[in-house]
């Protein structure tokens, strides 16, 4: 039955990484941009939430209430000042752009916050547990944050299908020029686009706050296992990004079960097998 | 009318550059005949980092492969380094150049997956792996772990008796590579190869389409790269006698530096990783004791760069002065009556295609 929890954990963890995942898979949708930065935005809306909950002495469930707004704001003015000047037939100026950002964003948070571990601290939210059947337990809060995936996928699904806003930046994703011929503001709909991100990123990173210790060091990783989960998912379908995040975290909790060193190792190897074997994904929306 | 148009492939800069050039190898040479140690360490660091420098923009500026992950064969030259010396016996300096051989026969693997990766996801891709090679060797109990390992004395003396002479040594081995280095990607843009790398960097479906093996060659740069990453890699652990997985995996001080470089002296320009290389260092003199103010200073410098321009310092001086140290292009000279003809045509960043359609037109 131990095995059985490691794997619910894997699952649950699988949810997080869904969050990382789901706001890069939305820019790369809709205007091709890899940002490099995603992993470090991820920590910084973890550091904004640590000063928001530190000065008003609020839960940090709360700061979301302040974090989202401020991330997406964020998000919608880096676009329009940064991100839309280097979009064109070239890769190199948005990977390079994102990349300079992410080492800028690194050494700010370093800078302000030092490189001591933090932690968003939840109270009770930490240890309160839910009692299965066959002696496992799970944790309030994993089980909470895998709600919250499941939601925010679900939202941005209904957002992308179900609106006006949607159908624009899906016809921004599959001819951004034609899109703009029937009267889109492309620049401005790709800054929506960021904001949606960054608005999704301060949820990942409120969650990853209150689950572990972080500090200013661990945005790239976090950035590499977004990737991974958007790549063993297969591009384009959010649903399936939240398959990789699972299969992601599966893989991961098990590794570390054999031996903790392994833990991050295990993932890697498991997405590089299965690229290896099934390049497109497994749920693949563009073929 | 062909015969009457000639094709220059230097111009007098590069030619008064070469000279310079064979003067300041020489100077490099002798160096350690007068240099104090503190200056030949230093330049062994900037030889490694024009070579670095140069490799990567070989692969994201010449063949489209943006690499995030060259830190890998840094790292496995390294390692190499020390298992060949440690388990081998086998003499230092021979072991940077089989590291290196290493390196680029762990590139094939490496390469054979990555390569499903397209464009921006190359990037993130290859960083995968290197991250896999850097949580690989610190399991690697052998070879220190996660807390890494030195060099044992006796094989340290292997390189040579006294520290002077080791100095010198690892110096000269530090100026060949970057000297071999770039002898070599010079060749290779002067050739065929590089009309067909720039082809493939403009356009893969264009180039597929004039007999280019995208795939193939692309392959071929990044397994020659990797082998060359993996020398230099070798050198570098030579040079500071330690290795630990952090330190020799790092994606900032062999990746992210390197892009810096790069992009801020001019990618896609043989003379931009010697300009960035050397503004890089002159920076580091003055502002690395301000830490991570200086590594916010380099990202947003490298992103102001990147908007305002996109071609680098090299980029720049090439557009604004018609300046070219290495004469990569191909220069056409018409006769006296065509020369409003090519004034017209006188846009100095497609040298490379315009030498071609110039000819045909005629």
């Amino acid at each position: 039955m131990d095995l059985a929890a490691t794997l619910l954990d894997g699952v649950l963890l699988g949810g997080l990484y869904a969050l990382f995942a789901a706001g890069l898979s939305l820019i790369f949708g809709v205007m091709r941009l890899v940002n490099i930065a995603h992993g470090d935005l991820i920590l910084l809306s973890a550091f904004v939430a640590l000063t928001v909950t530190a000065y008003f002495r609020i839960h940090p469930l709360f700061s979301l209430l302040l974090v989202v707004p401020l991330m997406a704001l964020l998000g919608y003015a880096l676009q329009r000042a940064v991100f839309n000047r280097t979009l064109g037939e070239d890769i190199l100026p948005p990977l390079l752009v994102s990349f300079g950002l992410s080492v800028f964003l690194q050494n700010a948070l370093l800078q302000i916050f030092r490189a001591d571990s933090q932690r968003l601290h939840a109270g009770p939210l930490e240890t309160w547990h839910i009692d299965l059947p066959f002696g496992i337990t799970m944790g309030a809060l994993p089980f909470l944050m895998f709600i919250v995936a499941v939601l925010v996928i679900g939202g941005l699904q209904l957002l992308l299908y179900r609106t006006a806003l949607g159908r624009a930046l899906r016809a921004v994703s599959d001819d951004g020029e034609i899109a703009q011929v029937m009267g889109i503001n492309n620049a401005h709909l790709y800054g929506v686009a960021m904001a949606i991100s960054l608005a999704v990123v301060s949820v990942a990173g409120v969650f990853l706050g209150i689950r572990a210790n972080f500090d200013p060091s661990i945005g790239p990783t976090r950035l590499i296992f977004a990737f991974e989960a958007i790549i063993i998912g297969g591009l384009g379908d959010l649903w399936g990004t939240l398959a990789g995040g699972v299969i992601l975290g599966v893989a991961q909790a098990l590794g570390g079960r054999i031996n903790p060193g392994y833990q991050i190792l295990a993932g890697h190897l498991v997405f590089l097998a299965i690229l290896t074997v099934r390049p497109q994904g497994f749920f693949p929306r563009t073929r | 009318m062909i015969e009457r148009i000639q094709v220059e492939r230097s111009s007098r800069a590069s030619r008064f550059f070469a000279v310079v050039g064979l003067f300041l190898l020489g100077l490099l040479i002798a160096a350690p005949f007068f240099g104090n140690r503190s200056i030949l360490y230093l330049l062994v660091e900037i030889f490694v980092y024009i070579a670095l420098a140069s490799l990567w923009n070989l692969l994201a500026g010449y063949t489209g492969l943006v690499s995030i992950g060259q830190q890998a064969f840094v790292g496995l030259g390294g390692y190499s380094l020390f298992a060949l010396t440690i388990f081998t016996g086998m003499s230092p300096l021979l072991a940077v150049l089989v590291a290196g051989v290493i390196a680029a026969l762990f590139a094939i693997p490496t390469g054979f997956v990555v390569f499903r990766f397209k464009g921006a996801y190359f990037a993130i891709g290859s960083w995968v792996v290197a991250e896999v090679y850097r949580l690989t060797f610190a399991q690697v109990s052998t070879l220190g772990g996660g807390s890494g390992t030195s060099l044992p004395v006796e094989i340290v003396r292997q390189i040579a008796n006294s520290r002077a002479e080791r100095d010198s040594v690892i110096y000269w081995a530090g100026l060949a590579i970057m000297v071999g280095v770039l002898t070599v990607i010079y060749l290779i843009l002067r050739s065929r190869w590089g009309l067909a790398l720039t082809a493939i960097r403009d356009s893969e479906a264009a180039a597929e389409s004039v007999g280019v093996d995208n795939y193939r060659t692309k392959f071929l740069i990044y397994f020659l790269a990797a082998g060359a990453t993996g020398s230099i890699g070798a050198l570098i652990s030579l040079q500071k006698l330690r290795i630990s997985p952090d330190a020799a995996f790092s994606v900032n001080d062999w990746t992210a530096f390197v892009i810096f470089i790069v992009v801020i002296g001019g990618i896609g320009r043989i003379e931009g990783p010697f300009i960035g290389t050397i503004l890089f260092f002159i920076l580091r003199e003055f502002f690395a004791d301000l830490g991570s103010w200086y590594l916010m200073f380099l990202g947003l410098f490298a992103i102001v760069m990147m908007l305002i321009m996109p071609k680098g310092i090299a980029g720049w001086l090439a557009e604004r002065f018609d300046l070219q140290i290495f004469p990569l292009g191909r220069r056409i000279i018409l006769p006296k009556d065509k020369q409003i003809a090519f004034s017209q045509f006188k846009t100095p960043e497609t040298s490379e295609k315009r030498s071609t359609t110039k000819v045909n037109d005629d």
